[in-house]
């Protein structure tokens, strides 16, 4: 049969698929198995294998079928609202051929999936993705093996539907039966190649999420609606802020209040359990009443991002590049700088926890399992296989919040109560008051120009702390310094590039001649900090973006068209030239008080691509911007799903302009003092565009690329290109909030 | 002992009186839709409907609603038949996280039971006390424009407010 | 007799008669003087002109504001500088007039929600700096929606002969020179530009201010603006530092946050250079010298037991609704936000305010990040919100029980002023 009458019968029959094995390793997809956070991950055992089964190469820890044929899919990754859950269902089902309905998925669960490390950097579907799609490839392979030796013929003869290994001559053989006759537990082989892209059903197309309609009717689906029997709640008894300490806790006062059961202390770690949550919020206000101090270092006064700025720092040139060039004959310098901002979980941090015949379970929404089951061991002094954590959804968490802390409150607290289990969730002030938050950053870029307009030299310098503090280690969790018995926490340390932390896209995709990239490591922490969506990116790309804009004003130039002289990636050039195309960059209007502004990055400068516009319009008098629309493109690769892919890159821009235009944490000499949404606001309805459209440019035959965070950077930078453009100043430390625009135009 | 209503079953509840709605609902009803967010009144994530206007129930006493309705989320529909509010949800797949959705499912009830032809901006000025955290704010307002259509209203004005 | 009455028609029409003053082109932005032109925008914000001239969501002074009164509706006006449905065509003179003596460029008379009966007192230097300030803002095209106010007071000559009978003669509080330059400055702005009188002071039949009682108490859009005067019903002594934070940041740590109308003003203070909120709380500070907290600031007893005795049912919804922020040992509370017992409402002769902030809840007034409140309108009924109010000023306030709250409550969601 040639070529394409092989194609023409699957045009025409549709679920016919042939088998094929490709010459040599497609294993080019090369895996890690986070965004650089973390510790803990397992070591590679088949590098030639792509995506995470480079380090889990046998089948069966990633896909198993049952007699019936239904097929159980394993991932190491969670789901966290990103919508992974159905994307690597159609990533299954289509590889094995089976119907969607036919397959299940299995998340993170350090009893039952592989140890994928962090669900975190955007590297999901990156790795869980592409290790799934070969697996379940080489699964439908498999089959067909054992089909073909049933049924004496070649393995190229055979074709599969929904389920079915089929024979030319109509003979069959069920998923199910074939699988009971057969072993899982082989290692994928390199050279089984993925379904053409012409005969994939479910990837590439929109398939309505599923965990969606059980979680808008009331269906228990996070680890906050768990109940069990006997189920005690809890609440963990603390200071109100990170590095206070309560002074003289008077714990007998609580234990005597109606409906606390039981208190639980060790060292400084306190909690309370009762059998119902009502009287255990009521018994909080006595906690509240409680007095306190600040144990942690001093905090330094003034503005903490000048603080960072002024700590001693390591120095780390990740980029130097000294190429020919015309000589610079305008230079433009500049600082730009971000506050500290919050995760701000709608939920707070909740975990369920259960001390059964010296077994303790823990279900969190914690991104890593694996490296919190290692610190649970040690905070618990348990052997590791008497940890288990199992995955359950929590409100977004967006990063490192206080999923991890939360585990560790229940688990003690648990222990104590062997046989029940225990509900531990923080309040609201808890989270706010608690929660590791993202790094305040600091960049100073200074680049200059030739003659004729064109880029010739670029530095960039950014001071930060770290940008993960995730626990690996009992002392790493809050609960693990009160328990008095000497865990400290890991040392800070910096992310090293390709990923980075601080430094996350500090290197430019434009061309650039002579340019000189440092990351300016901070150690010291004034404030506990640890990994918030996009880590560097967000300022980083703010920064660039900003300072390309600032660039093309002084070289005469569009920002669109100064952008493209200065790329060569096709992939980069494609993104902002769909955008603005789409976005109709070359007709904007020109009225006043209104600006129109463009960011792009490719995040990590591995991920996605993705170019962000915004049209805005601001009230003079009282600096308020009102975005008119906000467009974005995006090429993330092969799409698994178009439709959750805009919900990403959408929900990236909302988020991102809430942090750059409407958030910062503040601090007291004792404390920060965000304790609630009315101390740390952040944006509503009221504020978001009224407009928005995300352009997807597809790339079937390319590698899947993280799209998580590939709009925040862009749309913070947008959003100051566009202020820029409305107001005629340009803002460069964040937020970008209405008093300040105020305070520029009126001082203008 | 209190007497009410919640999705057209009859409770008598005894206990505190104090006893905010969202911890009986989640606790002791197995209604799992509304949502601890922040117990203060701040995010809307315990949104239902009391005689069919939004209410925070994390901040409503029992005491409070002694012959009243309460509408959860649970009682617009259910997975294998959405009611029209969740239909336009699903079809818009407005949710990411999907934590804060069934407060916002019930806010929307509330506004479009109210005026199914409401403008952009009372519409969001209605969304409002509702937080996301997720950004997922441009799905919510589709939902809430497509069921508005779907209820034999609409949104009477365009999306972009006027100049 | 009717033709008496024709007559005395004809001749009051004629006396109620104001010349137009000529309309001029928009002057060039670019002739006014930039010092200028800042003065003016920090007096437009002690005027607060910006809360009655721009409606919701609306650009900034272009009117449209629905202001109700006892007699209906009235619509801020557009005072941006657009030639058609502004104030582009108004000649410095013309707006002077109007400030001075409610005439609008064309000769008719300008309802008194303008509160000119104030703003004449402003200053021939002020008075051109906010002319300044307001000829050099964009000119926006916007016609506000048309007034509803009952007959005859569609028919603007009226206004001539309640100008004849409620507008004062004089300046209301004589300057005296022994307090000092900053009460003078205090004086000055309060009694003219700032009008805090027109929310503060009771107003009589004509709803004239009645100045032999000035800043006894008044209302403003449904809530009560408390006395400025001896009869203050603050419980810690409003002093020239306590106001000055009040106006600058929307809270005073040592009363309460800035709540309904007072909230915009409180916005528009903090972004008024300091010296003129300074004057103005200094001449506050003075005008409450002799409240009871000013001599002598009481002790604040919290009757919790004996309230929830008396109430029990508002105690169940307090401990229900309100604790969470209100309790003591609530984060709020120890962030530093005031008790309830430090604020005016629970020690005032009436429920108002309190009501009104359980219906309204209360918006951050100056920064985003700020005393947030939902409102209660929705959660709970009249009884109930009466319940709550009655067991919180037995439990904090002062004075003896308030009457029929349950009718207060209805009159808030209704709007009423009393």
């Amino acid at each position: 049969m040639s070529g394409i009458a092989r194609r023409d019968l699957l045009r025409g029959g549709g679920l016919v698929v042939l088998f094929a094995l490709a010459g040599s390793s497609v294993g080019q997809e090369g895996g890690t198995t986070g965004g650089g956070e973390g510790a803990g991950a397992p070591p590679e055992v088949a590098p030639g294998l792509p995506g995470s089964l480079a380090e889990f190469p046998h089948l069966d820890a990633w896909i198993r079928i049952a007699p019936d044929g239904a097929a159980t899919v394993f991932t190491g990754k969670a789901e966290l609202g990103q919508g992974i859950g159905t994307a690597l269902l159609q990533i299954a089902a289509d590889e094995l051929d089976l119907s969607l309905e036919c397959v299940s998925l299995v998340t993170a669960d350090t009893g039952r999936t592989p140890n994928e490390g962090i669900t975190s950097g955007s590297q999901s579907l990156q790795n869980s993705g592409t290790a799934i799609a070969h697996a379940a490839a080489n699964v439908r392979y498999l089959l067909a093996e054992r089909a073909a030796w049933r049924f004496g013929v070649a393995v190229e003869t055979l074709s599969t539907a929904n389920g079915v290994v089929l024979a030319s001559d109509g003979r069959r053989a069920t998923y199910g039966e074939l699988a009971a006759s057969l072993s899982l537990h082989v290692e994928a082989r390199p050279q089984v190649v993925r379904k053409r892209i012409g005969v994939r059903h479910h990837i590439g197309r929109d398939r309505p999420r599923r965990d969606i309609p059980p979680k808008l009717t009331g269906a228990a689906a996070y680890a906050h609606d768990m109940t069990m029997p006997g189920m005690l709640h809890a609440r963990v008894i603390r200071g109100p802020a990170d590095g206070t300490l309560l002074t003289a806790p008077d714990f007998d006062a609580i234990a005597r209040l109606p409906g606390v059961e039981r208190l639980v202390r060790t060292g400084d770690f306190a909690a309370m359990l009762g059998p119902r949550e009502w009287p255990l919020v009521q018994a909080m206000l006595t906690v509240g009443r409680m007095p306190w101090k600040r144990s942690g270092a001093p905090l330094p006064g003034g503005d903490l991002r000048d603080a960072i700025r002024a700590l001693p720092a390591e120095p780390d040139v990740i980029l130097e590049r000294n190429a020919a060039a015309p000589v610079a004959v305008r230079h433009i310098t500049a600082r730009y700088d971000r506050p500290y901002l919050m995760h701000g979980a709608i939920g707070p941090s909740c975990a369920v926890a259960l001390w059964q015949d010296g077994m303790m379970t823990v279900w969190t929404h914690s991104q890593g399992v694996y490296p919190l089951r290692a610190a649970l061991a040690e905070l618990l002094d348990l052997p590791l296989e008497r940890v288990r954590c199992i995955h359950r959804e929590g409100a977004g968490c967006y990063g490192h919040n206080g999923a991890d802390d939360v585990a560790a409150d229940a688990a003690l607290a648990a222990r104590a109560v062997p046989g029940r289990a225990v509900k531990l969730m923080w309040t609201r002030e808890q989270e706010h008051g608690w929660e590791p938050l993202g790094p305040a950053m600091v960049a100073e870029l200074s680049a200059g120009l030739d003659a004729d307009g064109q880029i010739a030299e670029w530095t960039h310098a950014v001071w930060s702390n770290t940008h993960s503090t995730r626990p690996s280690r009992a002392g790493d969790l809050l609960a693990g310094l009160e328990v008095g018995r000497g865990f400290a926490p890991s040392p800070p340390r910096a992310i090293p590039q390709p990923n980075g932390g601080g430094d996350r896209n500090a290197i430019p995709l434009y061309t650039l001649p002579r340019v000189t990239i440092t990351s300016l490591f901070v150690p010291q922490m004034p404030v506990r900090v640890s990994a918030l969506r996009g880590l560097g990116a967000h300022m980083n790309v703010f920064a660039i973006e900003s300072m390309i804009d600032e660039l093309a004003a002084a070289a005469g130039s569009d920002p669109v068209a100064f952008r493209l002289r200065h790329l060569s990636d096709p992939r980069a050039i494609a993104v902002i030239r769909t955008l603005a195309d789409r976005f109709g960059w070359a007709r904007q209007p020109s009225e006043r008080w209104r600006g129109q502004g463009l960011g792009f990055a490719r995040y990590k400068n591995s991920g996605a691509y993705c170019a962000v516009a915004i049209d805005l319009r601001i009230e003079p008098e009282t600096g308020a911007t009102t975005v008119l629309r906000a467009e974005a493109a995006v090429d993330a690769g092969e799409t698994v799903s178009p439709n959750g892919l805009r919900n990403q890159i959408e929900g990236g821009i909302v988020q991102s302009l809430s942090w750059t235009a409407h958030e910062e944490v503040r601090f007291d000499a004792a404390r920060r003092t965000a304790f609630d949404w009315s101390s740390y606001p952040m944006i509503r309805f009221d504020a978001v565009p009224y407009r928005m459209a995300v352009h997807v440019i597809d790339r079937p035959s390319l590698p899947f690329l993280g799209a998580g965070e590939a709009s925040q950077g862009p749309a913070a930078a947008a959003f100051a290109n566009a202020v820029t453009r409305a107001i005629g100043q340009r803002l460069r430390s964040m937020p970008l909030s209405a008093e300040r625009i105020r305070r520029a135009i009126a001082a203008d | 002992m209190i007497e009410l209503t919640i999705n057209g079953t009859r409770h008598r509840l005894d206990g505190d009186p104090a006893e905010p709605l969202l911890y009986i609902l989640r606790n002791e009803l197995g209604l799992h839709a509304a949502k601890f967010g922040c117990g203060l009144g701040q995010c809307g994530s315990c949104t239902v409907l009391v005689d069919g206007k939004a209410v925070q129930s994390c901040i409503t006493p029992l005491a409070a609603l002694a012959g009243r309705a309460v509408t959860t989320v649970e009682g617009l529909g259910t997975a294998a038949a959405p009611g029209v509010v969740q239909q336009a949800f699903i079809d818009e797949q407005a949710a990411q996280c999907g934590y804060c959705i069934p407060g916002m499912i019930a806010r929307a009830e509330a506004l479009l039971r109210a005026d199914s032809r409401p403008t952009e901006a009372s519409m969001r000025s209605a969304m409002r006390p509702s937080l996301c955290r997720c950004g997922t704010h441009m799905r919510i307002l589709r939902a809430v424009r497509r069921a508005a259509m779907a209820m034999g209203g609409g949104i009477v004005d365009p999306t972009e407010p006027a100049s | 007799m009717a033709l008496a009455v024709a007559a005395a028609l004809l001749v009051f029409t004629v006396w109620a008669r104001e010349p137009a003053i000529a309309a001029i082109e928009r002057p060039d932005p670019a002739r006014f003087d930039r010092r200028q032109v800042a003065s003016g925008a920090a007096l437009a914000r002690i005027g607060n002109c910006a809360s009655c001239h721009t409606v919701s969501g609306g650009r900034v002074y272009a009117g449209g504001t629905p202001i109700r009164t006892p007699f209906g509706t009235i619509h801020g006006s557009n005072i941006t500088p657009d030639p058609e449905t502004g104030i582009g065509t108004w000649s410095y003179e013309a707006f002077a007039r109007s400030m001075r003596e409610g005439v609008g460029r064309d000769g008719s008379h300008l309802y008194p929600a303008f509160p000119y009966d104030r703003l004449r007192h402003t200053g021939e230097a002020d008075l051109r700096a906010l002319y300044a300030f307001l000829m050099t803002r964009d000119a926006v095209r916007a016609e506000p929606p048309a007034n509803t106010l009952v007959p005859p007071l569609g028919w603007r000559p009226v206004l001539a002969g309640w100008k004849l009978l409620a507008l004062p003669r004089r300046a209301p509080q004589a300057p005296q020179p022994q307090l000092g330059k900053l009460w003078e400055r205090g004086r000055y702005l309060g009694e003219g530009l700032a009008h805090c009188g027109s929310c503060h002071s009771p107003r009589g039949i004509l709803q004239q201010e009645l100045r032999d009682r000035a800043y006894a108490g008044g209302w403003s859009d449904g809530w009560y603006a408390p006395p400025l005067d001896a009869t203050s019903p603050a419980v810690r002594a409003w002093t020239t530092q306590r106001l000055y934070a009040y106006f600058r940041t929307g809270l005073s740590t040592a009363h309460a946050a800035a709540a309904g109308p007072m909230g915009p003003v409180t916005h528009n203070l903090a972004r008024t250079p300091g010296g003129d909120v300074r004057a103005l709380a200094a001449y506050y500070a003075w005008t409450m010298r002799d409240a009871p907290a000013a001599r002598a600031e009481p002790a604040l007893p919290d009757r919790a037991a004996l309230a929830a005795r008396r109430h029990p049912a508002g105690a169940a919804l307090f401990r229900g609704a309100c604790a969470a922020c209100h309790e003591p040992g609530a984060a709020m509370m120890a962030a530093g936000r005031p008790d309830l017992r430090l604020g005016s409402p629970l020690h005032e002769d009436n429920p108002r305010d309190t009501v009104q902030i359980i219906l309204q809840g209360l918006e951050p007034p100056v920064e985003p990040n700020g005393p947030y409140m939902p409102g209660y309108a929705d959660t709970l009924t009249d009884a109930q919100i009466a319940a709550i109010t009655a067991y919180m000023r037995a439990r904090w306030g002062s004075g003896p029980d308030w009457g029929d709250i349950e009718q207060a409550v209805a009159d808030a969601r209704d709007g009423s002023s009393k």
